[in-house]
């Protein structure tokens, strides 16, 4: 079927495209279906990680918390997010090998409805921490409490208006406090509509192989997965 | 050498430069988090009276990161040129404030190589928004490569036609949303949801058939690192601009991976190719507020005077676009819409009269305390100050990025309402496809002439 109308490029995307003109302005019905989605996303902001739900899927996982006493400060204070409180350092076994963090980040409804389904496509037995309040870097702190020698770090992802249940996917090899966001690898928009949990752990996977033979993660570990996934 | 200014019986101390410019800045989140903020009010104007009186050549002498530590600061002190400074060497800051609002628009181009990003940033600290207004507007930055961007008069739209999974009819039908409604002549921007090089190559590839099909005088860039850059140009991809984000510090930088060595072999790369047409301006650089303590990369220095030496190094280059990315960076560096307002407008006010083609990414987050009322008001704002570019994203919600930019009616808002054209190699071209106001697609561009059936 040939496309005619321009709102028919709505098939090929979830972008708002073919959204007519009132003048150069958008119509009053697309204007307001804005407004209720930054609505949403405003309050998703503020969603809180449901522990024990997640607890009852992952089974009584470590449940950890960053130095961010609650909401307004872990926005405010990023560096607070990516620290782990001290006492839960100090609690924290030496497993070594490969650990998996599911932290909150900027909006919990991505990781409280897919981590779990997550942990099982990957398929891999490594140990689960679940931590409240907290930024990517805090895999650096728990991975090497934890003698990892690697961390994959399953992180709400913010907000947009189309999407509140986005996760990401953040790889980092030898972590420790300090690594810096060049030296990760990172795979987001792991939603229904985005990146699916068979297509992500089939790179994890993928990308870890690769981060042992190098030796890191980061700009040096060149995506170049061949029969890339994404291409649907 | 400690600066000071008694205001009110107290006299407020400031250790050096770095601390005075950091104490002099309109507050904002970031400074607060990276502790480098004033304290109170008085404090605060204590610091803009005596950066007010502080000689221009002082900014010569002390630098606010040392010149051994740190590339950026080598960069901007040995490419300081002393005669394009001596027509406002005599001036103190406050009197080059002065000096600008009453300058003619002529005086400023020459201007540029003898000021560094410190004097630059110092003076937009003492100044509102109308001066930062006023001043930009007075700025001419003109730059080619398949067409002519920063004509006075016009206002150019990076076309930004995202998709969460990369895939190219969803890209495509984005593509084709904005040029129906006039965006596309800054560049067709896609930022990759991820940084594989077969999708990169997948991209690269079909905007240049878009762009060839509809024989479009514009330009396309992926917006992935630099490196993947390099690899596809290895690869024979059709490159025109080569895209990185920079920063205003060694150490930022390299968070994001690259050097200025690493700039420069990728400009040269780009160059190789001969893909220009008007021009050879080939590099696209992305910057921001904040960008440097968030990597931890700052050194003590507040976050809109890093922001200036970012564009220290744009400027090494030859870019045919520059642009912040103001309320990208989040809450934490710019809480709120009044900030990100300031911030916009100081930036592009920093980068023209630096004398980069500066575009402003007019955005928020859904953590940011703004809306697009917020977005609006900058949006007009630096439209009356001569912004170089906007953003064109469908309906403003960037759906793979997550946050909210301008839309593509925001630029036909602002364009509208200001009296500005597109870049005239463009504006011809969408007279010559019957591009208009009107309801239905036009044959010419019918979706079906690049394979959206």
């Amino acid at each position: 079927m040939s496309i005619t109308k321009w709102s028919d490029l709505r098939r090929f995307t979830q972008a708002r495209v073919g959204l007519g003109r009132s003048g150069n302005a958008v119509p009053t019905g697309a204007h307001l279906d804005f407004q209720e989605a930054h609505a949403a996303a405003r309050d998703a902001v503020w969603s809180a990680l449901d522990v024990e739900a997640l607890r009852a899927e992952l089974g009584p996982v470590p449940v950890l918390h960053s130095e961010a006493a609650d909401r307004k400060t872990y926005l405010l204070r990023p560096d607070l997010g990516r620290r782990l409180r001290a006492t839960d350092r100090d609690s924290l076994p030496r497993t070594g090998g490969t650990v998996i963090v599911v932290a909150d980040g900027l909006c919990a409804s991505g990781v409280q409805r897919q981590a779990a389904a997550m942990v099982r496509a990957l398929n891999a037995g490594w140990p689960v921490v679940i931590v409240e309040q907290a930024r990517v870097a805090i895999g650096d702190d728990i991975g090497e409490a934890m003698g990892a020698e690697a961390v994959v770090v399953l992180i709400g992802e913010r907000p947009g208006l189309s999407a509140q249940d986005s996760m990401g996917i953040y790889l980092t090899w030898q972590p420790r406090r300090g690594r810096t966001d060049a030296e990760r690898n990172c795979i987001s928009n792991v939603r229904p509509e985005g990146i699916s949990l068979q297509d992500a752990a089939a790179k994890v996977h993928w990308l870890l192989r690769g981060a042992r033979a190098l030796g890191a993660t980061g700009v040096a570990l060149k995506d170049d997965m061949t029969s890339a996934p994404l291409l649907r | 050498m400690p600066f000071r200014h008694a205001i009110a019986g107290t006299t407020h101390v400031f250790a050096d430069l770095r601390t005075l410019l950091a104490r002099a800045t309109p507050f904002r989140s970031g400074d607060a988090l990276a502790g480098v903020a004033a304290t109170s009010a008085a404090e605060r104007v204590a610091a803009q009276r005596a950066l007010a009186d502080l000689p221009l050549k002082h900014f010569l002498n002390e630098t606010v990161i040392p010149y051994e530590a740190d590339d950026v600061t080598r960069l901007i002190q040995d490419s300081h040129d002393a005669a394009a400074f001596a027509p406002v060497s005599h001036l103190t800051v406050g009197g080059f404030r002065d000096w600008l609002l009453a300058a003619e628009p002529e005086a400023l181009a020459p201007l540029r190589r003898g000021l560094t990003p410190e004097m630059v940033a110092a003076v937009s600290k003492i100044m509102r928004i109308s001066d930062l207004i006023a001043v930009a507007q007075k700025c001419r930055v003109v730059t080619r490569f398949r067409n002519t961007i920063g004509l006075p008069g016009t206002l150019s739209i990076r076309l930004q036609p995202n998709h969460p999974t990369d895939d190219l009819r969803g890209v495509a039908a984005s593509t084709l949303d904005g040029l129906l409604m006039g965006a596309g002549d800054a560049v067709i921007g896609v930022n990759p949801a991820t940084d594989n090089i077969e999708q990169v190559l997948g991209l690269l590839t079909m905007l240049d058939e878009v762009r060839t099909r509809f024989d479009i005088p514009t330009q396309s860039c992926v917006l992935c690192h630099v490196t993947t850059a390099l690899l596809a140009m290895e690869r024979g991809a059709p490159v025109d601009l080569v895209f990185q984000s920079i920063g205003g510090t060694q150490g930022v930088n390299e968070s994001f991976g690259v050097t200025q060595a690493l700039l420069r072999e990728a400009e040269d790369a780009a160059l190789s190719l001969k893909r220009g047409t008007l021009g050879e301006d080939v590099m696209y650089f992305e910057t921001g507020q904040g960008s440097a303590l968030s990597a931890e990369a700052h050194h003590g220095v507040d976050q809109q005077t890093i922001e200036a030496r970012a564009y220290g190094v744009a400027r090494a280059f030859a870019p045919l676009l520059v642009n912040s990315v103001v309320g990208f960076i989040g809450p934490e560096y710019l809480f709120d819409g009044k900030q990100i307002i300031r911030a916009g407008l100081e930036d592009h006010f920093c980068g023209k009269l630096l004398g980069l083609p500066m575009g402003v990414d007019i955005c928020y987050t859904n953590h940011a305390e703004a809306d697009q009322d917020d977005m609006d008001t900058l949006l007009t704002s630096l439209g009356v100050a001569g912004v170089t570019y906007i953003m064109g994203v469908p309906g403003a919600d960037d759906v793979m990025l997550a946050y909210q930019s301008t839309s593509f009616h925001d630029g036909l808002y602002a364009r509208a309402a200001l009296g500005k054209t597109p870049a005239p190699e463009f504006a011809a071209w969408l007279e010559r496809m019957g591009i208009g106001p009107g309801e239905a697609i036009p044959a010419s561009m019918a979706p079906a002439l690049i394979g959206l059936t």
